[in-house]
């Protein structure tokens, strides 16, 4: 990626105008004082401690991890940053001086914006507007310069390597170009503090590399940046000090390069977890699932694998490889073009979810929130929706059994609710998926697939997750597991099958793979060009 | 227990003791039991809709023709009483539910295969049915003295002191609550009301399971309509008109939430008879009815603010009597 400053006059563009005012004012970063400090800062929510006397200071030019399990109190630090959450007591200091944010706009006014884990855009409007939306360029009349403002978005999206034309409509976007959309956003503004909340969650492998290119420029322009993330690799990339958090109190911070994995691990659990994917042995047994030549007209083209008892198959791919397309398709929630799937030699027709769930395929899909848990129904309604005929006795629902199913499952997965009668939507995003894997276990499959299984949740869960696939494997069951995570591929995976646009690009056995092999694969670089 | 009085159920029983009580303080006659009895039944009608709408607002979906489908199936049975006065209730019963399940399938089919909003949808329909009474009477009535005495008489005459316009009420709790709490078919409205994407992956089918809401819907609307003609002894075009306003109004009184997945069987019918109680005691207290049209418009404004905060408030428990048993 060029460098900004060289192709676009720094007299338009308020954060190249920012960074010359802080090149003037700050010559040194590192040794600055924090721009943003929190002190003693606590919340709570009824019967909830969410946030207890913590601490917090950010540096210009300087990349700040928060780090801390679901439930940590992440997120609420974040809305009493951005004005959305009123602390309860504690003191907030900008540059020095104490304030206080009664709303979300006087955050804004002080430089501190947020990109959110579920970025709040406006999908029927275009790129340029979602940017300048509230402080768009005005003409002389006081009305909006569209033409203004389209330039400056593009120069905005030019500058953070985003091939994303401003007058497109939002809606038309992928994930991870809406998050570009939502960085160029927050660069609009002349932020002094920028919140990254899983800023990556999202994103692939490539897109991943540019965001951080993007993060270093923001550290060279002075601006300190809170990066929150689940994933240690970027936090030892990018982040120059860290912060923990468990159960609401800060429990340690410190600059990164005093720190490592294990140290952070343990601080943020409490207690040792190992952090490599432990996929046990298992017995592989005979073929399950054979596809043939699985196509479809526009989002993938003849795809052939087979998928043996007790074995886990990770599919590996970028972000709009084609990957979970195609698992919707196998799960009959759009049909193909053409393809054979048979299932224990026999050849099935699969139409619909429902069939494929009869015929012992089912399907964990990735956004958990939109796709998986039905908010509003407790917990164990949760768990058996799709297992009612079980649960039923003579046509009609039987509460008892229904609860006796959920407690079996639940308990497997090491669930943490205060009742299964809990409505779902009021548990961590971690337990939530949880829930929804429970809820597809309960159904005793022969063939399940998992989406990003552990995307966005905490780390415990995460080995919860992943043990509990390797018991899967080992009961006999058969995995698919669709993940963009490297280690996550590499440590669980019997088998990995890497997909390009559409199609299978490479299959490698567990010994055989590589992080580099998957990534070259995924991406289309050959060997020799390499 | 604790529960129960945080519910929503409990502060409709509370609000409704509260008006009774005040309605009481003047005008005792209101609680003897065979006021209260005739209040119960003159909202049998509303509470047998608001059934239907519950179901099919559980889904996301709204039926702004329920009213319009019970004057239309009320009328059919009207005019096949005086075709055939001699023909056997159950018959004509029989086919005014049946006629209201197939104009509720016609509702359903264009909003599960035509993926129209259910909002446009209904309108139609709704000026669609009273249309068709128009085309079928030409305009005219049909009159208390054309109808056969037992068309009548049927749901005035008692059973066990009640009437059995009551008892369809009753009935229809019954079998309403059975469904909704105790089928795949209820839990399934549910599950589609709180993320329709998610019951798609369980193997849910979104649009046939809103098709049958709409068909429930309309057969209670088409037995409805039997009972309305019958009990007031006269039908024409525009029986019922704007009945289906009270119909949401009761079902959002009862905290069935309008962007679907919340809702129960016992709201429903709080709600309607909330609104019932109202409707009867102002013109016992001599309100005008030029206000009571304004006092019931503010009071489901306010039950709509109640709900909007209730809707709010997280981690209820659900369903603590399923735990107990387990």
């Amino acid at each position: 990626m060029p460098p900004v400053s060289c192709r676009i006059s720094r007299h338009h563009y308020p954060i190249l105008r920012f960074a010359k005012r802080m090149e003037t004012q700050h010559s040194d970063f590192a040794s600055a004082a924090p721009i943003f400090s929190l002190s003693g800062i606590s919340k709570s929510f009824p019967g909830v401690r969410a946030l207890h006397n913590v601490a917090l200071d950010l540096y210009p030019g300087q990349v700040t991890a928060l780090i801390g399990e679901n439930g940590a109190g992440k997120s609420t630090l974040v809305k009493i940053m951005t004005g959305i959450y009123q602390p309860d007591g504690g003191e907030i200091r900008v540059s020095g001086s104490s304030v206080t944010f009664p709303a979300a706009h006087d955050a804004s006014l002080a430089g501190i914006t947020a990109i959110h884990q579920e970025t709040v855009l406006f999908d029927e409007l275009t790129v340029a507007e979602n940017i300048f939306l509230g402080h768009a360029p005005r003409n002389r009349f006081g009305l909006i310069d569209h033409a203004a403002m389209r330039a400056r978005a593009r120069a905005l999206l030019f500058g953070i390597g985003a091939d994303v034309d401003p007058e497109t409509l939002l809606r038309d976007l992928g994930i991870a170009s809406k998050h570009l959309v939502a960085i160029a956003r927050a660069l609009s503004i002349d932020a002094r503090v920028v919140i990254m909340d899983e800023p990556t969650a999202a994103l692939s492998h490539k897109e991943i590399a540019e965001l951080f290119t993007l993060v270093d420029q923001l550290k060279s322009q002075g601006k300190a940046i809170l990066f929150i993330s689940h994933k240690f690799d970027e936090i030892f990339r990018v982040a120059d000090r860290y912060t923990v958090f468990r159960d609401g109190e800060m429990v340690g911070a410190g600059l990164v390069k005093d720190t490592n994995h294990d140290r952070l691990v343990k601080l943020m659990v409490g207690r040792d977890v190992g952090l490599v994917f432990p996929k046990g042995e298992s017995k592989v047994g005979g073929f399950v699932l054979k596809v043939r030549d699985f196509c479809h007209p526009t989002e993938f083209d003849s795809i052939s694998f087979d998928l043996r008892a007790g074995e886990i198959l990770g599919f590996y791919g970028l972000v709009g490889a084609g990957r979970s397309e195609f698992m919707q398709a196998l799960f009959g929630m759009t049909s193909p073009s053409k393809g054979v799937v048979e299932l224990n030699g026999k050849p099935v027709e699969i139409s619909n979810a429902a069939q494929a769930v009869d015929q012992g395929i089912v399907y964990v899909p990735e956004e958990r929130g939109r796709q998986g848990a039905v908010a509003g129904l407790p917990i164990f309604m949760n768990v058996t929706l799709p297992s009612l005929h079980v649960t039923s006795r003579s046509g009609f629902l039987k509460l008892a059994n229904e609860y006796d199913l959920a407690r079996q499952y639940t308990q497997r997965l090491d669930l943490r609710a205060s009742s299964l009668s809990q409505d779902v939507a009021t548990l961590s995003g971690g337990n939530q998926q949880k829930v929804v894997i429970a809820k597809w276990l309960a159904t005793k499959p022969k063939v399940i697939i998992l989406d990003e299984p552990t995307k966005g949740i905490d780390i415990g869960s995460k080995a919860a997750v992943h043990a509990f696939m390797s018991e899967l494997a080992r009961e006999g069951l058969a995995v698919i597991m669709v993940s963009s995570e490297l280690p996550e591929v590499l440590g669980m995976s019997d088998r990995v099958i890497v997909m390009r646009e559409g199609r299978i690009v490479g299959e490698f056995s567990r010994h055989d793979a590589t992080p580099e092999m998957l990534v070259r694969a995924a991406a289309g670089i050959s060997e020799q060009a390499a | 227990m604790k529960i129960f009085l945080r519910s929503r159920e409990a502060q409709l029983i509370a609000a409704m003791l509260v008006m009774v009580a005040a309605i009481a303080f003047r005008f005792p006659a209101f609680i003897t039991p065979t006021n209260l009895a005739s209040v119960f039944n003159d909202t049998s009608i509303l509470i047998i809709l608001a059934f239907g709408q519950m179901v099919v607002i559980l889904t996301r979906c709204i039926d702004l023709s329920i009213a319009a489908n019970l004057a239309l199936c009320g009328m059919i049975a009207a005019l096949i009483n005086v075709a055939y006065p001699d023909l056997t209730l159950v018959v004509v019963v029989s086919a005014a539910i049946i006629a209201g399940a197939l104009f509720g399938a016609i509702n359903g089919l264009l909003v599960w295969k035509l993926d129209i909003p259910s909002i446009v949808v209904t309108l139609g329909t709704m000026t669609i049915f009273r249309g068709t009474i128009f085309v079928l009477t030409n305009g005219a009535w049909v009159n208390a003295h054309e109808m056969s005495d037992r068309f009548k008489a049927f749901p005035r005459s008692t059973f066990m002191t009640l009437p059995i316009l009551s008892w369809f009420a009753i009935i229809i709790i019954g079998i309403i609550w059975l469904v909704m709490t105790r089928t795949a078919f209820g839990r399934s409205l549910y599950a589609i009301g709180g993320n329709p994407v998610a019951a798609v992956y369980v193997g849910i089918d979104v649009g046939r399971t809103r098709f049958w809401a709409f068909v429930l819907s309309g057969a209670l609307a088409g037995l409805s309509g039997y009972l309305w003609i019958s009990r007031y002894a006269v039908a024409y075009v525009d029986i019922a008109s704007g009945f289906e306003l009270d119909v949401v109004a009761a079902c959002v009184i009862g905290g069935i939430s309008i962007s679907g997945g919340i809702g129960t069987v016992g709201g429903a019918l709080l709600g309607a008879l909330f609104l019932g109680i109202v409707k009867n005691a102002l013109p016992v207290i001599h309100v005008s009815p030029f206000w009571q049209m304004a006092i019931s418009g503010i009071v489901i404004i306010i039950a709509v603010a109640f709900n909007a905060r209730a809707e709010r408030k997280k981690g209820r428990i659900i369903l603590k009597s399923a735990e107990a048993k387990a």
